[in-house]
């Protein structure tokens, strides 16, 4: 296929999209976890604010999201700054604007695939943890953790596919991720087909090493798999 | 912080007009897609290897590329091809509605197929058995038992689908329809109230994906009435 001297947009392109998928993942786990800990605290205001977040996060697309962040991200953040007496503009750039969203969309399913897993736990652990005499955070780190993240890694994995194909919403505000850079290189050669046809097979490329490294997870998370004892 | 709840009152039936479009698109695209899932279905199922590598490839390829570069290839790939062009499909490939429509029921197939394909291999070994014993050709084995008792195992699964294509309807909007996202960027270019306007389309979707999931709880609670019947309690 003769990409017409175009070929290093489009690997700035992934590598762009690379990273904004890495990025999202880490926040997202995070939000994740915060998720999936509120929903299943005892504190009822705590629970309120997770499952509206993911119940609101869930029902909306994620396009809206984006659009809403990078067009209206930058006057709530103002608006905040403002109570903190910082009157200056605060401009949102697309590559955070696209993180926040991809990430805020991430959490809210991961959130649910966290809880599942934590309530696989057996309480058993968490009392066995605490008598041994550790805090409820070392406790949480060190015994409840590592046994919930086996749990959750194929789920997150389905979720880090959909979220890697969600990154070409960020296409839509401008940052040059596979999407962008194809749009660039076809409007000079005027050849949409085989440019989003390249990008496709780059997306799917993308997914099937995701699959490849969430399998690999799944071995080294699982001493059964593993072989070990 | 100004909020302009005029902005919002005064557009939202502008929004509506774009969620009848959403409607249509979701609606239109959720039928073409069952109807090519069920074939691509039961060729995935099927014991020859060689009839069910062709749908695995769609499968594959349209589960793992983003529906925006499909829609891109449907929209603007199509124009590449002095063949198409010049072909009775071209006034149909260059309207953006018939367009979104196509790679939507494309997408749909897909994900319903794989959806499909798990219900069908976990419908019991022993109806199917008993079906054959009872010496039912496989055409009628198929319409008589596999695809009734695979829409009843399948259906929870597909109401999370219709969200999904619900939420990816939004893409629509890049290719110049004017469903909400896109009715709602329109407003937003003439009244600069991002918040506001965003604001109110995700409570449309909202709106909209809490019916559907009532709609499908209802027919689970409907079709699958085994699952909860209790002759205590329905006698």
């Amino acid at each position: 296929m003769d990409l017409q001297g175009f070929g290093h947009l489009l690997v700035s392109g992934t590598w762009l999209t690379i990273q904004l998928a890495l990025a999202s993942l880490f926040f997202g786990l995070i939000l994740g976890l915060m998720g999936a800990s509120a929903k299943l605290s005892d504190n009822k205001f705590a629970r309120w604010v997770a499952t509206g977040y993911t119940t609101l996060i869930r029902g909306i697309p994620e396009l809206l999201l984006v659009l809403t962040i990078y067009f209206g991200g930058a006057q709530v953040v103002m608006a905040v700054a403002s109570l903190f007496g910082y009157d200056e503009y605060i401009e949102i750039g697309p590559f955070i604007a696209g993180v926040a969203a991809l990430s805020i969309a991430f959490g809210a399913y991961a959130t649910e695939v966290f809880r599942m897993a934590m309530l696989e736990i057996p309480k058993g652990q968490w009392e066995s943890g605490l008598a041994c005499g550790m805090s409820p955070t070392k406790t949480f780190f060190r015994i409840i953790l590592p046994q919930v993240w086996r749990l959750a890694i194929p789920g997150l994995g389905n979720l880090f596919q959909v979220l890697l194909k969600d990154t070409a919403l960020v296409s839509v505000v401008g940052l040059n991720d596979i999407v962008r850079q194809s749009q660039v290189a076809i409007s000079a050669t005027k050849e949409p087909f085989t440019f989003f046809l390249v990008a496709a097979f780059i997306y799917l490329a993308l997914t099937a090493i995701a699959n490849t490294v969430t399998h690999m997870l799944e071995r080294a998370s699982n001493p059964v798999l593993r072989g070990g004892r | 912080m100004g909020w302009e709840w005029e902005v919002i009152f005064k557009y939202f039936p502008r929004l509506l007009e774009g969620a009848w479009l959403t409607l249509e698109l979701v609606v239109i695209s959720g039928l073409i897609g069952i109807a090519l899932s069920i074939p691509l279905a039961l060729l995935r199922t099927s014991p020859n290897a060689w009839v069910r590598a062709l749908p695995y490839a769609y499968i594959y390829f349209f589960r793992g590329t983003p529906l925006l570069v499909q829609i891109f290839l449907v929209y603007y790939g199509a124009s590449q091809f002095e063949v198409i062009r010049e072909s009775v499909l071209w006034p149909v490939l260059k309207e953006p509605y018939w367009c979104a429509i196509i790679a939507f029921s494309l997408n749909t197939a897909a994900y319903s197929a794989e959806l499909f394909r798990g219900a069908i291999q976990a419908i019991p070994n022993g109806e199917i058995e008993a079906a054959e014993s009872l010496g039912m050709s496989n055409a009628l084995l198929t319409r008589r038992i596999i695809l009734p008792r695979m829409f009843g195992i399948a259906l929870p699964g597909y109401g999370n689908e219709v969200i999904l294509m619900l939420k990816g309807s939004a893409l629509a909007s890049t290719i110049t329809l004017l469903d909400i996202t896109g009715m709602a960027r329109t407003v937003i270019a003439r009244t600069y109230t991002p918040l506001e306007m965003f604001l109110a389309a995700g409570v449309v979707y909202l709106l909209m994906s809490g019916i559907i999931i009532a709609l499908f709880r209802f027919m689970e609670s409907r079709f699958n009435r085994y699952q909860s019947y209790n002759p205590d309690r329905d006698a």
